[in-house]
């Protein structure tokens, strides 16, 4: 589970990128991470990933204490998360098959278990057949889901994604909000910071609504309306 | 580290390797080139020190036996000048045949071939061990009864003492500065290569990967960078070095010096060059990929 505590974070060069948020995420929750640009949701994902530390408060994501982590630990709450981008970012001289081999390499998973995980991922992003395609050969959405192959296939407790379908047209984009909600089902916690409200009120999940770095809104249903989370 | 771990660092660092084909290209070429010159120089004072310990062999200074002494006892002392330290041989020279070693010297000189023996002294030819100990040496022999005076070259010993001290320091001095050098552009031609990748080194690091597995391909490729330079290195260095040999042999002027046969130490050169071509390879990209491994 994610939870932060007063969490307060301001740049070096002074901007007060979030002022006091506090909030709960528990294991297996939708969340829809919303606001304008310069709300601080960028911010957020980063005090979550660990790339910045908070000025005060505290922050615990699935167990690991983010706010005062150690460079030794942090690779290990690091493959508690699977990240995605807006802009894919896949290693574009490796393969879709290699981009995902790498990743599990990294945590020591075993030869046999490489070769059984990453078919069954690729299946479940509907990309089996394009294990030996390079990233520049496929479509966005391709490539998205790709990216959403290399966020799951070390099975994370949460994923976590940033603007996932920034890159898209609405119906890739709601190919992929469908895959993640599948993905929801199967019992990981998913996080997406997203800006389009259309998708974000088909799914009837949790909105939480960030601006200038305070959470304004906490609901479940649609980007505005609903009823207040609990 | 279990064995499949090896072979994929091995794998990626090969990859790495060839997919920065240019970069690889130039780093093997510096380092080859600064193995080279290291080489060639470590091999010319390797040379110039044979040259000079046979300089050194050839060392010696005449004793000068006293007249009031009977050929006889003249001769007697050759077993007192032996037991004198650095003293590696000791040859008597009759005053006859010195009169007449001096008169071939001067076959010209009509007025030097007829000289009284008389006025020559015996003397003993001393070859000394050691070069540098040549002055208490001379003082020991001088000290010797019977004996009536020397004649060594005390300055050509030290001046070549002095030029062998001079191309030691010397080579020292540019193996270092080359070493660090060749360090230093390896470390630079590697950042090159990780900038490139800088963007691969952040997914790495967002996934979870640790220090250490990301470090480890771009090691092997140091290595293996190290060792391909070193091999070629070597066969560039013994080529050189036989062109150089063959040059020396055919030329009158050069032909006295003697070099050295480059089979007998080959095997040290392949060992300095091995070593000096991983170290160099490993260091730089240690160096190189460290400012990116910091949170």
């Amino acid at each position: 589970m994610i939870r932060l505590k007063d969490v307060e974070m301001e740049y070096e060069n002074g901007t007060a990128a979030i002022r006091g948020i506090s909030l709960d995420i528990q294991d297996g929750e939708f969340v829809f991470l919303v606001g304008p640009s310069g709300s601080g949701k960028s911010t957020l994902i980063k005090l979550l990933t660990g790339e910045v530390v908070p000025s005060s408060g505290r922050i615990m994501v699935n167990g690991f204490a983010v706010s005062s982590i150690t460079p030794r630990i942090l690779p290990l709450m690091r493959r508690t998360l699977g990240i995605i981008f807006q802009d894919f970012r896949l290693i574009p001289k490796k393969t879709v098959y290699d981009n995902l081999d790498f990743v599990m390499r990294a945590v020591g998973a075993p030869n046999k278990e490489i070769r059984q995980r990453i078919p069954y991922v690729l299946d479940l992003v509907g990309l089996k057949k394009k294990a030996d395609y390079y990233p520049t050969e496929l479509s966005g959405g391709e490539q998205q889901r790709v990216a959403i192959a290399r966020a799951l296939v070390n099975n994370p407790d949460t994923i976590i994604a940033d603007e996932p379908t920034g890159n898209l047209d609405p119906e890739r984009s709601l190919e992929l909000m469908d895959l993640l909600v599948r993905i929801n089902a199967l019992g990981t916690t998913v996080v997406v910071v997203t800006h389009e409200k259309e998708l974000v009120n088909r799914f009837g999940k949790r909105v939480v609504t960030l601006e200038k770095g305070r959470v304004i809104r906490d609901q479940v249903g649609g980007y505005v309306g609903g009823r207040i989370h609990e | 580290m279990s064995n499949h771990r090896f072979g994929y660092f091995l794998r990626e660092g090969l990859r790495n390797m060839f997919s920065h084909g240019f970069m690889s290209f130039a780093a093997i070429g510096v380092t080859v080139a600064c193995l080279v010159i290291m080489g060639t120089f470590t091999l010319v004072a390797v040379n110039a020190d044979a040259q000079l310990k046979d300089l050194e062999s050839e060392n010696e200074f005449l004793a000068f036996v006293d007249e009031s002494l009977t050929r006889s006892e003249a001769e007697g002392l050759k077993a007192q000048i032996e037991a004198v330290p650095n003293v590696r041989s000791v040859r008597f020279i009759t005053r006859e045949a010195a009169t007449s070693a001096f008169a071939d010297q001067y076959p010209d000189e009509q007025m030097f071939q007829d000289l009284d023996p008389e006025i020559f002294r015996d003397r003993y030819a001393v070859h000394v061990e050691d070069l540098s100990q040549l002055n208490e040496t001379v003082a020991a022999v001088s000290a010797i009864p019977g004996i009536g005076g020397y004649r060594a070259d005390e300055e050509v010993a030290g001046g070549l003492l002095t030029v062998r001290n001079i191309a030691t320091v010397v080579c020292l001095t540019l193996i270092a500065i080359l070493f660090l050098v060749s360090i230093f552009i390896i470390s630079n031609t590697i950042k090159l290569t990780t900038f490139d990748r800088r963007e691969e080194i952040a997914i790495m690091r967002m996934v979870g990967a640790t220090n250490g597995f990301i470090r480890w391909p771009f090691v092997y490729e140091g290595f293996m960078i190290g060792l391909l330079s070193a091999v070629i290195a070597f066969g560039l260095q013994w080529l050189l070095y036989a062109a150089v040999a063959k040059g020396v042999a055919n030329s009158d002027t050069l032909k006295l010096i003697h070099v050295v046969d480059f089979t007998t130490f080959w095997k040290p050169v392949v060992a300095v060059f091995a070593g000096a071509g991983i170290l160099i390879g490993v260091g730089g990209s240690l160096s190189a990929i460290r400012k990116f491994l910091q949170a």
